[in-house]
């Protein structure tokens, strides 16, 4: 457990962010989050501006690449937000729910349904059809290139190439998507609590298990060798150095206690991650050696959000009771 | 977040399944639902989006996406949009008070139940009410020897609102009884003209609440019996004077009886290896059993495979300690089934 001396609770700065927080975000240096009631929360705890980004609608996916804030609503929209605050429409899917989006510098691809749709820099727009609901979106780290999560497997997927797209087969029903940060691994979520990955080299599987409950917050350390997962009483952390991967080795374990871990976030330039939890707690875990420190006291239910901004200094999370917290750690 | 409001975000959500063939009136049914002034909001899960004219502010269009488990089990199929949609729901929580999900015609309401018994996550937020089946009078009868499905959806049912009763002779009526009674004799039948019965018949029923669990006698013998939880408005019950009697070739309820306690060292394991062995053609199962030394009642539930048991209160003093089971199936082999019960006594 945390050791009472070590809190940095006393540099959080709490907030009321008025809904259910779906995601957290720095947008230009600036704390964004992107709320359940389809508004944005951009700047400076309690002097955020609200930007009603999905009227009457509600916000189910968001991802960001520090420029804007991308938020993909049941309102059938996709739409993009600075942080000047300044919206605009990327798509309207004519109320079908906006399943997934991920993002990088101006390509944003998106999913409804079924469908999943790629717009690059010059806003050409790519649409492919998978097999089934495309629940997860990955761009590989180079390249114009997207993993589309869905039943019994993944697709590998150029927009710009005619071709069908590969498959990844295995067998259930796979959630998110994740590329190593070098782009040698792929990792999925699934519906049966259990992480599954490929080698892309040679497409050898995967398969992490073991977990109490689905997985559904996942971070890569920052020099790409460890993966961070929520899902069980403590954050999971795979090895990913080795050629192999995970394979045939057992996964580090750390911030362990009598709650489920709900988001987890590495640090952007240290081996520490931001693990938080089912009943509100937030703490900060070094992998080297497990020692924890406090960030937020449990309570008010679960964590829902975490952001780190790019160079470390601060923490932004947010709770599924609409509460949300700002920690900038101590120069 | 003050006391009461956290307290009604942990209440689950309940979810209503409506069934029924093509053409029978779900529609109907869902719009008599929805345009009652009860002021209660509905999100409502439906098929074929906008083809149906569903005049509600919350309507999420669903593909029915049944998945299989990957866990080993045959006949453990769940439907994966309706997890994502619950997911996405919750979002919205405070904004309706409950969820009705209509499935096509053509459905099995199996993987629509097994959602509810298999993702943990959906368990949190929402609990399956019930399952409403919505029968032609005119044309069931003919469904049920040449529609799979439709035997299926009257089967799984635990309401069965048998609708358009005007357009049949009350012999015909008889008959349709009599074959929906022959499959599943436990689900609460009422009879209705454009389905107008009464809301509270449909919704907020608990079918699947293990506390709820009282008696599990035949429905028709319940009601004729004692006529007491009506309250003189509903006579539908008094119809099933002089129901004829039917089998059904290929579905069917078989119920077992013993009076006194069963050996929970037998009886688990009976009820484990039979719901396993003979779960794909099992789809519904229930129970209230008195178990050896115990003071408590041991309620269970079952659809196909899947098992859900508790202890649920005390035997009262002067109640009759009894083990009852019903299991309503396809081609159950009644011997195996009642004497792999009876050996199970304590």
């Amino acid at each position: 457990m945390a050791d009472e001396q070590s809190s940095l609770t006393q540099h959080v700065r709490a907030f009321e962010a008025g809904a259910h927080v779906v995601a957290a975000a720095f947008v230009d240096d600036e704390a964004a989050l992107a709320l359940a009631d389809g508004s944005l929360l951009i700047g400076a705890p309690d002097a955020g501006r609200r930007i009603v980004a999905h009227p009457d609608g509600a916000v189910l996916v968001a991802t960001s690449d520090g420029n804007r804030l991308i938020t993909g609503g049941d309102d059938g929209r996709v739409v993009a937000t600075s942080a000047a605050g300044e919206a605009i429409e990327i798509a309207d899917e004519k109320g079908r729910w906006i399943d997934a989006v991920t993002t990088r510098g101006e390509v944003i691809a998106w999913s409804a349904g079924k469908q999943a749709r790629a717009r690059d820099a010059a806003g050409a727009l790519k649409s492919w059809s998978a097999p089934s609901t495309v629940r997860g979106l990955c761009l590989l780290p180079k390249g114009y290139r997207l993993a589309l999560a869905h039943y019994n497997g993944v697709s590998l997927w150029f927009p710009n190439v005619a071709a069908e797209p590969t498959l990844l087969e295995w067998k259930g029903s796979h959630l998110d998507a994740t590329f190593s940060p070098d782009g040698r691994f792929l990792v999925t979520s699934m519906q049966e609590n259990a992480l599954h990955g490929w080698r892309l080299a040679d497409s050898r599987n995967m398969r992490m298990t073991g977990y109490p409950g689905k997985t559904r917050s996942v971070s890569w350390s920052p020099e790409g060798h460890w993966l961070a997962t929520s899902g069980a009483d403590a954050c999971v952390v795979w090895p990913f150095r080795d050629k192999d991967g995970p394979m045939g080795k057992a996964p580090r374990e750390c911030g362990v206690r009598a709650a489920r871990v709900t988001q987890v976030a590495f640090h952007p330039r240290a081996l520490v991650v931001a693990i938080g939890y089912a009943d509100g707690l937030v703490l900060l875990c070094r992998l080297g050696d497990g020692a924890e420190i406090l960030v937020r006291a449990p309570g008010e239910g679960a964590i829902s959000a975490f952001a780190w901004d790019l160079t470390g200094a601060r923490l932004l999370f947010g709770l599924e009771s609409g509460l949300a917290g700002l920690l900038t750690l101590p120069a | 977040m003050t006391a009461s409001t956290a307290a009604a975000a942990s209440e689950k959500i309940p979810v209503t399944v409506l069934t029924g063939y093509l053409g029978a009136g779900k529609t109907t049914l869902l719009n008599r639902i929805l345009s009652e002034p009860h002021g209660k909001r509905y999100a409502v899960i439906v098929n074929e989006f906008g083809e149906i004219g569903i005049d509600n502010e919350l309507v999420v269009g669903a593909d029915e996406e049944v998945f299989e488990m990957n866990n080993g089990c045959i006949c453990c199929t769940v439907r994966g949009d309706l997890i994502r949609i619950i997911e996405g729901l919750m979002k919205r929580k405070g904004r309706f008070d409950a969820i009705i999900v209509e499935t096509t015609g053509l459905a099995d309401p199996a993987p629509v139940a097994q959602t509810f018994f298999v993702d943990e996550d959906v368990q949190k937020a929402a609990r399956l009410d019930a399952v409403v089946t919505v029968a032609d009078a005119k044309w069931l009868s003919a469904r049920l020897r040449d529609a799979p499905e439709a035997k299926n959806q009257i089967a799984f049912a635990d309401v069965i609102i048998l609708n358009k009763t005007d357009l049949v002779s009350s012999a015909e009526l008889r008959e349709v009884e009599a074959r929906i009674r022959a499959i599943n004799p436990y689900a609460r039948l009422h009879h209705a003209q454009k389905c107008n019965v009464d809301i509270s018949e449909v919704l907020e029923r608990r079918a699947f609440d293990l506390d709820r669990i009282l008696d599990i006698e035949p429905e028709f013998l319940v009601a004729e019996d004692h006529d007491h939880d009506h309250d003189g408005h509903d006579h539908d019950h008094h119809h099933h004077h002089g129901l004829k009697h039917y089998h059904d070739e290929d579905m069917q309820s078989i119920s077992a009886r013993l009076d006194g306690d069963v050996d929970p060292l037998k009886f688990m394991p009976w009820l484990n290896q039979l719901t396993q062995a003979r779960g794909p053609n099992i789809l519904r199962c229930k129970g209230i059993v008195a178990l050896k030394d115990d003071p408590q009642r041991f309620v269970f539930q079952g659809v196909h495979m899947m098992l859900d048991g508790e202890p649920q209160r005390d035997w009262r003093p002067g109640e009759k300690r009894e083990s009852k089971v019903v299991f309503i199936g396809r081609d159950l082999d009644e011997d195996e089934i009642r004497k792999g019960f009876l050996a199970c006594a304590a």
